[in-house]
């Protein structure tokens, strides 16, 4: 066993780099930019939820004085190209048809054409004047209705891909199904003492970023595009920029503006090529703006669902089977993270039968996106609630209960591989000895605890290091920082170097500054891009030693390294030790400049656990409730820059109690979204929440040298059934459909009371 | 289409602009202006990323014409330092962490000074209901509130 490694930096909190330009409004995201000559861009949007494209005539359009350009879907190629993500791929055909229809539109908001004119305002009315003629079909608007056997059909060359059920080879909804298992689950059952079988249901949850997408391009006629735009992964969008505006893209460079939250949202393009095709027609730069609204109707979501659970357990508690039916929606193209879903369900258990299959199912409503930790806080919500329930069955603790169950180093995760070192059983403890686990409940209020997973990423990343000659030292990785994490690279080459961290000046590269890197998130960039940062630092230092043993006449190996310093072997004559600054001030005569670079493929990441106590407080009268305590305990293998660690852990608490509390898409009859805006999309304010305290538990993660584990993703997972659970304990009412909003728990409250009465 | 002369301080700056009757003060800070730090997030007056002050009263720009600006004072985020000295709610908000992505910091911070304006040392739940019309989605609201508290004691000091 090696001992643990000593840091000077990592674990302290310096001030973000790009913090005063943030605080003082300098810093430019995605619609910050005026390029010269700028054109405005304008996108005509579906009324109808489901319906053919019979006819667009844009020749009124066109026609309009100050319109450059106008884009219908036949202005594209058709593409059949994917880009790889992770186990993942991006169908580039549908993202393509996503963002602008050829043939049907798919759902309320989907795009038919743009404008790109001098003003804005002109694009807008020039939008209104396009003719398009629409065979309106029925919409499917539910999992249930996708299902039936006279269900609509979003797309007829859909076939269910994977273990499917009998029958279903004919077009279908249901766009794959997955199956995982392990013993004998009939069986299992039989012997359990304690049974329950729950069925839950969620609604579409938006990803709720604040800054909508916008982007700004220009293509010129060379057919070489500039994209200036707001996401997670620049080389993504390059990618699907060049494939879906048919475009070389070694003739595409993307540069990431700064980003105002994405949570995954801000991954695929809705814009971009759009902006480029519409360029090219007017050879003059084309900026495109979303609406709020827009940002509602045609981006993100994340997947409604129906999860049908069941657990069984011995009478001392220790689960014996279960088995789960997960079906989750995709929205308009297939590809909703149910298989991530289904994966994560069990993660947290030693079952050892069960039976799990995930359904990934079609309906007129926005293709979801990745929203943190896609697919587990819904399967978590199940799950954990149905363990609620079980640790009530049998009058146990439910700390206990996960204890007594909960997976540890070695043993085998219910989707696959073997855990190494992870942090389950460590969390658990500590919510078991917090204060806040014993501390006295007031009138109303009742309290839960849940548990949540998520595998995180590590796939591909890059980085220089490039160092001065006055000894500081520039980082550029090609990660958009969407939540500190150029302090967290700073932290790691000062570390590396021994320079003061100040000294160090991240940076975020376009596609042709920056090795190529894959996206932000994943909970990756501090594991894995990290993992870089710190090898091209290695590199600046084994170069700076190097140049120590060119000076001192000696071996290179025989040179140390101590406090960011070179050290000469004991014995050189007229040898002192050597500074980064010292050594590079003697540069340009041993040598030239000095830049480190690190490429790397991280396969595998450490898989990350969080639970989370809730004390919820409901006014029985209203159905109104509040959470008023809330405590995060998460395994973060080691934080980097604690002050940004806890604030993944609040952040993404905050947002799964907005999806438990409040937040929901509500469709009309016809597929259209009722509550497009903030004022109905009921996100949580300040005034909702109480202080969001936190617990870092760090488990070092062996693959990452200073033991980094992914962040950002776990704390979204548990809210949803901590929240339902308190809800439970508060109420007695055992609540399976979110959001508990008011009504929906009035409601229950009043029907409950009935029923108690009435007995 | 006439555009209309608007002569207006922004900032403590005397300024002048032309605008559309229907353009918001908005898009004339962001777009006549350049002054990019006010930011859209909804354009119907419910996230507070556009925040600013309208002879010190706190308002989202996008609800209010840019013709209102005629003869008024406005100051937005840009207009908060001095010199090369940050607001003590700025050095606050970067000392406890209190922003990740950033986008809704400056209105934020607006917010705030005018509840500091109003009022100099505010509770949590005051501070929490002031700033209940300014929306974050990354950080739960845990830091921006205590870097509130701690600006507002500090200057609470300072003025003693």
């Amino acid at each position: 066993m090696t001992t643990p490694r000593e840091f000077k930096y990592v674990g302290t909190r310096p001030i973000r780099h790009d913090g005063v330009d943030k605080v003082t409004g300098r810093a430019s995201y995605g619609a910050d930019v005026v390029w010269p000559g700028m054109l405005h861009g304008f996108v005509l949007r579906s009324p109808h939820a489901h319906a053919r494209i019979v006819s667009i005539d844009t020749r009124a359009a066109e026609a309009t004085p100050g319109v450059k350009a106008v884009l219908t879907g036949k202005d594209l190629p058709e593409t059949t190209a994917t880009i790889a993500l992770g186990e993942a791929a991006i169908d580039l055909r549908d993202v393509g048809d996503n963002m602008l229809a050829r043939t049907k539109v798919l759902y309320h908001g989907h795009a038919v054409a743009a404008v790109a004119a001098t003003t804005i305002d002109i694009a807008r009315e020039a939008a209104e004047k396009i003719q398009v003629v629409y065979e309106v079909l029925e919409p499917v608007t539910g999992i249930d209705r996708a299902i039936a056997a006279d269900a609509p059909i979003l797309h007829p060359a859909l076939r269910t891909k994977g273990a499917a059920s009998p029958g279903a080879a004919g077009p279908t909804n249901i766009a794959s199904r997955l199956e995982f298992k392990r013993g004998d689950v009939d069986a299992a059952f039989a012997e359990a003492d304690v049974v329950v079988e729950r069925e839950f249901r969620t609604p579409m949850v938006h990803q709720g970023y604040i800054e909508p997408h916008a982007c700004i391009a220009r293509c010129g006629e060379d057919g070489r595009a500039v994209v200036w735009c707001t996401t997670q992964g620049p080389f993504v969008v390059r990618d699907a920029c060049a494939a879906i505006a048919g475009l070389d893209p070694a003739h595409v460079k993307v540069i990431p503006s700064e980003i105002g939250g994405g949570f995954g949202g801000k991954i695929v393009v809705y814009l971009e090529p759009m902006a480029i095709a519409l360029s090219r027609k007017a050879q003059r730069p084309v900026k495109m703006v979303m609406g709020r609204d827009e940002v509602f109707r045609a981006t993100g979501p994340t997947s409604g669902s129906r999860v049908r659970v069941k657990l069984g357990a011995k009478r001392d508690g220790t689960l014996v089977a279960a088995t789960a039916s997960l079906w989750y929606e995709a929205g308009a193209y297939r590809g909703s993270p149910v298989g991530a879903g289904a994966m994560c369900a069990l993660a947290a258990y030693k079952i050892p039968s069960f039976f799990i299959e995930a359904h990934d199912v079609v309906v007129n409503k926005p293709k979801v996106a990745a929203y943190r930790a896609p697919g587990s806080p819904i399967a978590a919500f199940a799950v954990e609630s149905v363990v609620d329930e079980i640790a009530r069955e049998l009058k146990m603790d439910p700390i206990e209960l996960r204890l007594k169950n909960a997976n540890a180093e070695g043993d085998k995760a219910p989707y696959g591989p073997k855990y190494g070192p992870i942090g389950l059983k460590q969390i658990l403890e500590a919510a078991r000895n917090h204060p806040h686990w014993t501390s006295p409940l007031a009138a109303n209020q009742g309290r839960g605890i849940a548990v949540g997973f998520w595998f995180n990423a590590g796939m591909n990343s890059s980085a220089t290091v490039i160092l001065d000659t006055d000894g500081s030292a520039a980082v550029v990785t090609g990660n958009p920082d969407i939540g500190g994490t150029r302090a967290a690279q700073a932290i790691m080459v000062a570390e590396e170097l021994g320079i003061p961290v100040e000294r160090v000046r991240p940076g975020v590269g376009d596609t042709d500054g920056s090795g190529y890197t894959d996206l932000t998130g994943g909970s990756r960039v501090c594991y894995a891009t990290g993992m870089a940062v710190i090898r091209a630092a290695e590199d600046v230092r084994d170069q700076l030693k190097a140049r120590a043993a060119q000076i001192w006449n000696v071996a290179v190996d025989a040179v140390g390294w101590e406090n960011g310093r070179a050290i000469p072997p004991a014995g050189t004559e007229k040898a002192e030790a050597m500074t980064v600054a010292g050594l590079a001030a003697k540069m340009a005569h041993t040598g030239g400049p000095i830049v480190g670079r690190a490429s790397l493929y991280a396969p595998m990441a450490g898989p990350a656990f969080g639970a989370h106590i809730c004390d919820l407080e409901v006014d029985s009268e209203t159905g109104q409730s509040k959470v008023v305590r809330y405590t995060v305990f998460q395994d973060v293998g080691r934080a980097v820059h604690p002050g940004y660690v806890e604030g993944q852990m609040q952040g993404g608490a905050a947002q799964g109690i907005g999806w438990a509390l409040n937040e929901e898409y509500i469709y009309d009859a016809d597929g259209v979204m009722e509550n497009a805006g903030f004022l109905d999309y009921r996100m949580p304010v300040a005034s909702d929440l109480p202080m969001i305290d936190t617990v870092i538990i760090e488990v070092p993660n062996p693959l990452h040298p200073y033991g980094v584990r992914g962040v950002g993703e776990v704390p979204i997972v548990p809210p949803l059934a901590a929240v339902a659970n308190a809800m439970r304990d508060a109420t007695g009412i055992r609540f399976t459909e979110l959001p508990l909003s008011p009504p929906r728990v009035l409601e229950a409250i009043e029907a409950a009371s009935a029923v108690s009465v009435g007995a | 289409m006439t555009k209309l002369h608007i002569e207006t301080t922004i900032n403590g700056e005397p300024r002048e602009f032309l605008c559309d009757s229907h353009e918001t003060l908005l898009s004339a800070l962001r777009n006549g202006l350049g002054l990019t730090g006010t930011k859209e997030g909804c354009a119907t007056g419910d996230c507070g990323a556009c925040s600013i002050l309208l002879d010190g009263r706190l308002v989202p720009a996008c609800l209010v014409l840019a013709p209102e600006a005629q003869g008024r004072a406005v100051t937005t985020i840009e207009g908060l330092s001095s010199g090369d000295a940050l607001h003590p709610l700025q050095q606050k908000f970067l000392e406890h962490a209190a922003l990740q992505c950033g986008v809704c910091t400056p209105g934020f911070i607006v917010a705030a000074k005018a509840l500091l304006d109003a009022k100099r040392n505010p509770s949590e739940d005051e501070t929490r209901y002031w700033l209940a019309g300014n929306l974050c989605r990354c950080t739960g609201y845990d830091k921006i509130i205590r870097a509130v508290l701690d600006a507002a004691s500090e200057m609470k000091e300072s003025a003693i």
